[in-house]
């Protein structure tokens, strides 16, 4: 009964990553494409090796392509999120089953996505020397890990200071103990800066906000939606009176 | 909003804040490891194939999923 919990969990959390995937995808398209288009055209205008033929057009990238990579990211995450909420439910404090997708969400955002981000952010094309490539995508792929790592110690930290401190003192400085170690890894792990010296700074940080958009508005909607189906399967009941509150405005008293 | 709370105030501890029963880790983990990992190496074709390292030769995964690459936040090249 309880793997048939897991495996029902398992698929709403596909489809509701699927369901973010989606709309992620139109702010990509309509955000991010333009950028993508924009310092392609400067990487072509200040580029003289390059203008090899195109294996696949820049159409077929930016619509199908684009779909491919952002829907299978949405489903993959929603199922490895669908994963992490079957260990955290009932384990992360007083939360019902929408308030922990919600709140397992945003740690997702945090740990995967910005705190990788604030020390290694979205390159658009153009920015970026192939000559470290290997690094960087080492040192990418090595900060989530640690990041994703980190967050899980910070809420098992939390929970064992909990008894002592108070819910409330626990959370800070299970919080603090997180933004230490980020701010040690930040300083320690090395950077890149490799935007070429005449490349937009407006463009770069307009691509980088709109990479960011996409990534908010995946987790986001992963979270609501998410929460909604693993309610209704959860707390059917819970589900139910809480659509009937919200349609009678005035329950009758008992 | 505030009018139902004063009028049952007993009404506040009900259902919908119930904390929900723990899964056991024996029944999440098998879940956990397979589909897990294949979920990873989803994330690795999306992410990282044909970029710093290949599994399959050629570009065409590289350039398909190009402007998600970009976009997601990998490093792509």
């Amino acid at each position: 009964m309880n793997s048939a919990t897991v495996r029902n969990l398992l698929v709403r959390g596909m489809l509701a990553g699927l369901a973010a995937g989606l709309l992620a995808l139109v702010v990509a398209y309509v955000l991010g494409e333009p950028r993508v288009d924009q310092a392609i055209a400067f990487e072509e205008a200040h580029s003289h090796e390059h203008g090899g033929e195109e294996l696949v057009s820049r159409t077929l990238q930016s619509t199908a392509g684009l779909s491919t990579g952002v829907l299978v990211y949405g489903v993959a995450f929603g199922g490895i999120a669908a994963l992490a909420y079957c260990f955290a439910l009932g384990r992360i404090g007083r939360f019902g089953p929408r308030a922990s997708a919600l709140l397992l969400a945003v740690a997702g955002l945090v740990a995967v996505y910005v705190v990788p981000f604030l020390k290694y952010p979205a390159n658009p094309p153009a920015v970026g020397n192939p000559d470290t490539l290997d690094q960087r995508t080492t040192l990418y792929f090595l900060m989530v890990v640690l990041s994703v790592l980190l967050a899980v110690g910070t809420v098992i930290l939390g929970k064992r200071l909990a008894p002592r401190l108070g819910n409330w003192n626990a959370t800070v400085a299970a919080g603090a103990f997180f933004v230490l170690v980020v701010g040690l890894a930040y300083a320690f792990l090395p950077s890149f800066n490799e935007a070429p010296a005449d490349f937009p700074a407006t463009l770069l940080w307009q691509y980088r906000l709109a990479a960011l958009a996409v990534q908010v508005t995946l987790w986001t909607a992963y979270g609501l939606v998410f929460g909604l189906l693993a309610e209704r399967l959860l707390a059917p009941h819970a589900a139910a009176e809480s659509r009937g509150t919200a349609t009678q405005a005035t329950p009758v008293p008992h | 909003m505030a009018q139902p709370a004063v009028a049952h105030p007993t009404v506040t501890p009900a259902a919908p804040t119930a904390v929900p029963a723990k899964l056991p880790i024996s029944a999440v983990a098998p879940w956990a490891v397979f589909v897990g990992i294949l979920m990873l190496v989803l994330l690795y074709f999306v992410g990282a194939e044909q970029g710093a390292t290949s599994l399959v030769s050629g570009e065409g995964v590289h350039e398909w999923v190009h402007d998600a690459r970009h976009l997601l936040g990998f490093p792509c090249h």
